[in-house]
């Protein structure tokens, strides 16, 4: 496989600076056709200008942003692309199949509306207007939206935000579904879990940089944390004070410990406490390696100070 | 020859992988759904057609029952002047400055929408709207007040409607890209009422202060009114100076609000 051509949007070296305030400090971004890449970070992490950038919204200060080799200012790029924000604020008295009509319009060579309503699980909202859905049904209408045009590339923004459970998983099945089909998705999140059951590549960000960037198995092995709950009463500064200990909390009855020796930090807590019960013994999630990686961040920039 | 030339290779260039017909299909698509959800929307449409219709029955039908022919047709275009306005102010004004505040500008930057189709699309809405106020105050006119007009008279006088919102689009525009969100009504208002009433249509031009009729000229509503009196045989005064002056006032308001609106999104 051919790698430079497979790339359907690049930023880099990408720079943005608000007044006195740099946004974007240099960022490396590249996404490739078919797949699914999560960019994670805290607020002010710079996602959202990064996203800019790639949509032509904004126009970098230094470095470039490219979209299918083009800049992403040409309406040909775009005509590429599928979008969902998290704050469009839609028409609220069109009805939904009246903004599918009007979104397709934009595009060469659009799903019909049946396939995209399907695709999106809005086929029994088509004729309900827009404002009187409630918060979920109106972003499984957004997600129709974006994915109407037939793009190759779809953005979307913090997706899954209101949704309970059950659509989020749809909405999970329906992106699925879109990589399966070759399209290219980049999405923002604040569910880890949804970058963990997505991505096939994570890039973490932090303070206008590029904190991280490889598959989430590859984003685990940077922290080999490994997480220990149980019912115990032994003192939490306690534990945390043994060697190996990367973190201890207490939850009610319940301790948490960190750790990257977690066979020997057990024995320890066996011996100390033989009461111990409901013991669990888990890898590090996303989550953690992410707080791991802001946190690294945070205390670099106070030890800097 | 060569313009032409220059101009339809840059048009297929313009349009990418996309044939014209489909091209113009998303500016119909865009007019229609902005005209088909300000219809829809009785925030917008019962105060563009309540307040010109109100103010015409009362003041200029109720109030001037002995009056004579030439008042009630004065009358009638001073109301549907009025009438325009608000279309154009409010249908362009609040709902750049709504859509800018409530990311759906933003969005539509990010799709491909064609160039120009969102500004096109609502710049349509207004004139639809402003057709409709002028063929309810024509009726109200011609039904109630028994105004006496030549079918081609009310034809031109639709037409200065139709057109003349388009300074007032212009402005609404402007006044769109300086505020953002709720605070755009209110600031329509203030322009809208006193504009109104300083041009003339509320009150005759010769019963308002010298001072006042001396710098009703400033105003655009001024001017339309002027063409409106011509289009009604009123006045044979100099209807192309008066056009021209709109023209000017259209084309200064669009262009300091396209640049607004080109470097602040």
């Amino acid at each position: 496989m051919n790698a430079t051509s497979d790339v359907v949007a690049r930023l880099s070296g990408a720079v943005k600076r608000y007044g006195q305030l740099t946004a974007l400090g240099g960022v490396d971004l590249v996404l490739r056709r078919g797949e699914l890449l999560a960019v994670l970070g805290p607020n002010g992490a710079g996602k959202s200008t990064s996203i800019s950038l790639l949509l032509g919204l904004i126009r970098p200060d230094g470095g470039r942003a490219e979209l299918f080799g083009r800049d992403p200012q040409e309406i040909e790029a775009r005509r590429r692309i599928g979008v969902m924000l998290q704050s469009a604020m839609l028409p609220t008295t069109l009805r939904v199949g009246e903004l599918l009509r009007l979104i397709a319009s934009y595009y060469p060579d659009p799903r019909s509306l049946e396939e995209s309503a399907a695709l999106a699980g809005v086929g029994d909202l088509l004729q309900r207007p827009y404002g009187k859905l409630s918060g979920g049904q109106q972003r499984r209408v957004q997600f129709a939206l974006a994915l109407c045009g037939r793009p190759e590339l779809v953005f979307l923004d913090e997706p899954t935000v209101g949704m309970d459970i059950d659509a989020r998983r749809k909405l999970w099945d329906a992106m699925c579904a879109l990589v399966a089909e070759g399209c290219s998705v980049v999405l923002t999140t604040h569910y880890l879990e949804e970058a963990e059951a997505l991505a096939q590549r994570v890039v973490v960000m932090g303070k206008g940089r590029v904190l991280s960037e490889g598959s989430v198995d590859a984003l685990r092995a940077q922290v080999p944390l490994t997480r220990i709950r149980c019912v115990s009463d032994l003192d939490a500064a306690m534990v945390a004070g043994w060697p190996q200990v990367a973190s201890a909390e207490r939850e009610g009855t319940r301790l948490r410990i960190g750790t990257p020796d977690a066979e020997n930090v057990l024995r320890r807590l066996l011996y100390a406490d033989a009461a111990l019960s409901e013991l669990e013994v888990q890898r590090a999630g996303l989550a953690d390696v992410f707080t791991e990686l802001t946190r690294e961040e945070s205390t670099l920039n106070q030890e800097a100070a | 020859m060569n313009a032409v030339s220059i101009a339809t290779s840059a048009s297929v260039s313009h349009a990418g992988g996309m044939g014209f017909r489909r091209v113009l299909g998303a500016y119909l698509a865009e007019t229609r759904s902005e005209c088909l959800r300000y219809m829809r929307n009785p925030g917008f449409m019962l105060p563009i057609t309540l307040f010109p219709t109100v103010f015409y029955l009362l003041f200029g039908i109720v109030m001037n029952k002995a009056a004579g022919m030439d008042v009630a047709r004065y009358l009638l275009v001073s109301y549907g002047v009025f009438g325009v306005m608000s279309p154009g102010l409010f249908g362009f004004g609040v709902s750049l400055a709504l859509e800018r505040d409530g990311g759906l500008l933003t969005y539509k930057r990010a799709l491909p929408m064609p160039p120009g189709a969102y500004l096109l699309g609502k710049m349509l809405m207004a004139m639809l709207a402003a057709a409709m106020v002028i063929l309810l105050l024509l009726a109200m006119g011609i039904g109630m007040g028994h105004v006496t007009i030549t079918a081609r008279q009310a034809g031109l006088l639709l037409l200065v409607g139709v057109l003349g919102v388009l300074p007032f689009c212009a402005l609404g525009m402007l006044v769109g890209t300086l505020i953002k969100g709720q605070g755009a009504p209110g600031v329509l208002n203030l322009i809208y009422l006193p504009m109104s009433l300083l041009s003339g249509l509320w009150v005759p031009m010769n019963e308002l202060p010298k001072a006042l009729q001396q710098i009703a000229p400033v105003w655009p509503s001024y001017h339309l009114h002027e063409v409106g009196l011509v289009a009604l045989d009123m006045d044979h005064g100099h209807v192309m100076e008066h056009v021209a002056i709109l023209i000017g006032f259209t084309v200064v308001f669009l262009l300091i609000a396209a640049r607004r609106l080109r470097r602040y999104g």
